[in-house]
Formats: structure tokens, sequence, C-alpha cells
């Protein structure tokens, strides 16, 4: 499977208060928090986002608290991956915990404008930019990592591995 | 090979003679933690994985902090949906208000975790243990799930980066001035991903508050974990205190390091971040004249016995500028007892602030001091992101207790020394 979707914006340093801000964590229903996904750093993001579309951001991306809520509303607000220059430690587990693909590429972070049309392949790390017809790469995502991918998140990964 | 701390206790926890950086290993957890935020959906998760009970009862530690004594009907009920599991799987460590306080002002108190242990616990603020000499570092809800059921987690092994502090620590500044300083010139992705190890002169003189503040922020230069060597300030501390038995590790002389930071801070003055990035610091008397509406003193930052006493000696007998409200939140319910044994909560009260009973509150914008929008608050808490403390057009600075007491009775970013 490939992602396809439009590229939107966001600059060094996006903290997961700016992701889903603490005044919404009285609640972890997903498509609750959806609907503030982004919203300290862009109020009309919730509305705008179309589903498939890619979220590149630099620097740092999902720095702050440990809250699974900020790839959850990511996630359920549509967003198919991000593309970041790097991502806040736990931000990293989280997303693969969740399902929610993450690339880190500080070459597609600098290159890709707002609004590009985007294609990734999970597969190579190969992001496409269709707009500008450029091509960038992904770091390898590491082979643990991809077992966690393959058995569709980590409560599967340890589900089966307390079944064998 | 020789080992830095942070790898030596991974090592012992993967069952390895040696680890090194960059290696992912599956270590056994000492403690796995999780609050009022993070449990409800970790607890979701880990009814998924099918299995009949915790790894270990005395183990998962849940602490409500974050939204209580609930701020309403939706965080009444992610309070219920733990106090239901802890009752369910008969948790030993589960703390209810009256009991409780915030986590990390709670576990080290408690002697829940201890030098050499490892500890991950769903909150980014978990790297407060390093302050003990143990590896804890903060993970997600589906992350603690899985370490509620194997009692064992994944790591990738970090690069360590070294900070030697030399000089005299001159006086009002604190720990939690050294970690400001430190993001400050390092950045707030000056350690991703990786150890801060924070040793010298200044630390091995420096009180276990101080050094659990210091960890505590670790987080906030991206770091994994922040840790210090453990010595006889850890011992006094955990003797008579730890519920388990403890370990001292200690780095090899000769153990690599990514970096080397040498910072002298006989010159160093209080510190504040100014909106809205930790690394945003500058020296107090550098901060120019900026009016503050609220002063909150607490979070697991700064809400130790400590920061109580520091804030305390400055505003005894003095009053709360008429344009500030000044909130203290003692860290746990043993925090507001030894403040009201010592006179220090009347001291507060004396003064025109509010005490509050233990809990987060304000220092993520949850419950108990909220900004309206333009507003400006000076907070002893660790993270002044837009829209932390409420309206995304409000600000928060950050500083230590001293400046944060000061500040209140100015009624803008003042140095201790202009009032004491
Ligand atoms: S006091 Fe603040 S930083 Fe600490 S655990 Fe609570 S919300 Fe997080």
């Amino acid at each position: 499977m490939k992602y396809r979707g439009k590229a939107w914006k966001f600059g060094a340093d996006v903290d997961t208060d700016a992701i889903i801000p603490a005044r919404y964590l009285n609640t972890s229903d997903s498509e609750e928090l959806a609907k503030h996904c982004m919203e300290d750093a862009d109020p009309e993001f919730p509305q705008k986002v179309k589903p498939g579309d890619i979220i590149v951001a630099g620097k740092n991306f999902g720095c702050g608290s440990s809250r699974e809520h900020a790839p959850i509303a990511i996630k359920y607000a549509g967003v198919s991956c991000v593309i970041a220059k790097t991502f806040a430690r736990i931000f990293y587990r989280n997303a693969f915990n969740i399902g929610l693909p993450i690339f880190e590429s500080p070459e597609a972070a600098g290159a890709i404008s707002e609004g590009d049309e985007l294609l990734v392949d999970p597969g190579t790390g190969v992001i496409k930019n269709l707009t500008k017809n450029e091509e960038y790469r992904a770091t390898p995502v590491p082979e643990f990592m991809q077992q966690i991918i393959a058995a569709g998140g980590l409560i599967n990964y340890v589900a089966n591995r307390l079944k064998s | 090979m020789p080992m830095t701390i942070t790898e030596k206790i991974l090592a012992a926890h993967a069952g390895m003679d040696q680890v090194e950086p960059g290696q992912l290993i599956n270590v056994k957890i000492d403690v796995a933690l999780g609050n009022d935020i993070t449990a409800p959906v970790a607890i979701r998760e880990f009814e998924k994985i099918g299995v009949e009970t915790v790894w270990d009862r005395d183990r998962v530690v849940l602490v409500p902090d974050h939204f209580v004594p609930n701020k309403d009907i939706k965080s009444a009920e992610q309070a219920l949906l733990i106090r239901t599991f802890a009752r369910k799987h008969n948790l030993i460590n589960y703390f209810e208000v009256g009991h409780m306080g915030i986590e990390h002002c709670l576990l080290p108190e408690q002697g829940l975790v201890g030098p050499g242990d490892l500890i991950i616990g769903a909150d980014s603020h978990t790297c407060t243990y390093g302050g003990l000499g143990a590896f804890s570092t903060g993970v997600g809800s589906t992350d603690l799930a899985a370490a509620m059921a194997l009692g064992e987690t994944w790591l990738k092994v970090p690069e360590s980066i070294k900070f030697i502090f030399h000089g005299e620590l001159p006086k009002w500044v604190s720990g939690k001035d050294l970690i400001l300083y430190t993001i400050g010139q390092i950045g707030v992705d000056g350690a991703l991903y990786m150890a801060m190890e924070f040793t010298g002169p200044v630390i091995e003189k420096l009180s276990m508050d101080g050094r659990l503040t210091m960890a505590n922020m670790a987080v906030e230069a991206g770091a994994k974990n922040g840790i210090v060597p453990p010595d006889e300030v850890t011992r006094r501390y955990v003797e008579g205190r730890a519920k388990r038995s403890y370990r001292f590790y200690r780095s090899d002389p000769d153990a690599g390091y990514a970096e080397v930071y040498e910072f002298d801070v006989s010159q160093m003055e209080p510190q504040v971040a100014f909106p809205h990035l930790p690394e945003n610091t500058r020296p107090v008397s550098e901060a120019g004249n900026v009016a503050i509406d609220q002063v909150v003193i607490g979070s697991c930052t700064n809400g130790r016995m400590e920061d109580l006493r520091e804030a305390a000696s400055i505003l005894k007998g003095r009053k709360v500028n008429s344009n500030v409200r000044l909130i203290v939140i003692p860290g746990t319910q043993e925090i507001y007892r030894q403040m009201l044994r010592e006179g220090l909560a009347e001291i507060f009260v004396e003064a025109g602030a509010a005490v509050s009973t233990p809990t987060c509150g304000p220092c993520l914008g949850g419950h108990m001091g909220i900004l309206a929008k333009g507003e400006r608050a000076l907070a002893t808490t660790n993270r002044n992101f837009v829209g932390r403390m409420g309206h995304p057009e409000s600000e928060v600075y950050l500083a230590g207790p001293a400046v944060a007491a000061a500040t209140a009775i100015m009624g803008k970013i003042a140095a201790p020394w202009e009032v004491a």
C-alpha cells in the first residue's frame, strides 16, 4: 500500500500541545480527539484536511508529552502519514505502536511545499513529489519496528508472542 | 568495554554483559507507571492482549493526578476507569485523592523507585527518577499496556552526553536554573534520543530535590533519560525509604560519550525561559519589564519541599502583588503535611496565595488556574508551549521557585534579590 495525498506544512518543534491541546484530554475518544487535531498550530486544520493528506514538518515533530492522543488525533483526522526532518522520541514509538506511519527525511522535509501532491512507498521509504517531479528517501525503519507494523501494532505483536 | 551508567543499567536489565548505543534490546522493567490521562488508553489496549492480570500487582503503579480532584464529568469517568481497574487487579500502588501526589514527586518519596532501577511510565516526565541514579523514561499508553502484561519492554540503547558543572552555585541558583541554562545552550532537540548525564562538583553538592528537578526536564531537550550518578546524597535519601533493594551504578572513567559539555556556574543567575519553548532562556536580570498575571509554584519539576521552603523564605511577611494570582501546589500529600508542620502553608496563605491540594492542574492547562487570552503566567513548571496553560494566545514563562516568589510580590518578572 502506498500513501497519496496533499502536503500540509508545519515548522520545527511542533509539540504535542499543538497537536492535541491538553484541554481535550479529558477524553480518549479517537473521533473526538481528531476534531481538534493541530488546532493550536492551525485552527482550521481539522476542517481543511482530507483523507490521505500528509503532514510535513521540520525537526523534533511531536516533542513534549507522552500522550498517545497526539498520533491518534492525527490518524483519525484522516492523515495517511507524517514526514518530518526528525521526530521526538516518544512520539516516534507511539506512532508505530498505534499504526500511524511516519518517515524521517530531512531531504523531503526541506524540499516539499504546502499543497504538493505526494506518493509515499512505506516499503522502500521512497517519497515521490508528483507536483515538483522529485524523489526523496526516508531513513529506513528498523527491522523490529517493521515487525510491529506487520503484526498490526504493538498490542497484536504482544498478543501473538504470548500465544506462541 | 567501558560503559556509562545508562548502558550498565540497561545491560543488567537485558541480562547482558555489554550493550552499545544503537542496539535494540528487550529489558525487564522494575516499575510501570500510568496516570489518569494515559492509563485509560493503556487499560483499553491491555484488555485486548488477552492476559488474565497484570504481570506484578506490586509494580504496576497508577496515579490519578492530572485532572483530579475530578475537574468535570469526563475526567471523573477516566478516573473511575483506572480506579475500577486498580481494584479488579488488586494493585497495591494505586493512589487515591487524599493520598496521592503528582506521580513524579510521589514515586521517589514513597520509595517505589530507586537507584539502578529501570522504570517506564506513560508520562514524558518519567525521566525524573534519573535523579536517583535510575534509568527511567517516558513511553506511550500502548507501550504501558504491553509492559503491564509482560513486565518487559524494548528499548534502543541511547548515546550519552555528559554535562560537567564546575564552580560554586550562587545564592538563589537552583537545579531548575542549571537545567534551564543547559536546555538554553543545547536546544529543545539538543539531546534527541540520547541520555543526559549530569556530573561534576556542583551536582555532587546538589540536593536530591534539585537532582530530581534536573532529570525531570531532560525530556525538554529531547532526551530519552537524564541521570545523576548516585552517591552519599542518594544514599541518605533512599535509606529507610526504598521499598526494594537498590544498586548504585557509576560510569566507567573511560566510557564513551557523544559529547561532553563543561559549564562553570559561579557567575550564573537564576534563569527564565520565555515563550514558547524551554530553550528561550535568559538570565533573570535580562528579562526586562514583563508584567505577570499569575504565578504557579508547584508541578513535578518544582513542587518538592526544598522548592516550597525557598519560595516561603521570600514570601514570608510579604504580600502577593494585587495584580497577581499566586497558586501554590505541593507535589504530594506528604509534602502538604510537611508544609503545614513547618508553617509554610500559613506563610503562603497570609501572603495572599491560593494553596491547593496536590494536582498537575494548571501545569498542563487542565484546571485550577487556566489563563485567558492575552494573560501571562510565570510558573515553576517545565513547558511553555503555545496554549500549555490555557488560551492559545496566553503566555508561560518558566523559572525556579525563587524567581516565582519574587515575581508574585513585584507583579512583574523579578529577581529574588529585588525583594529579599
Ligand atoms: S506536573 Fe505537569 S509536567 Fe508534571 S506530570 Fe503533571 S502535567 Fe505533567
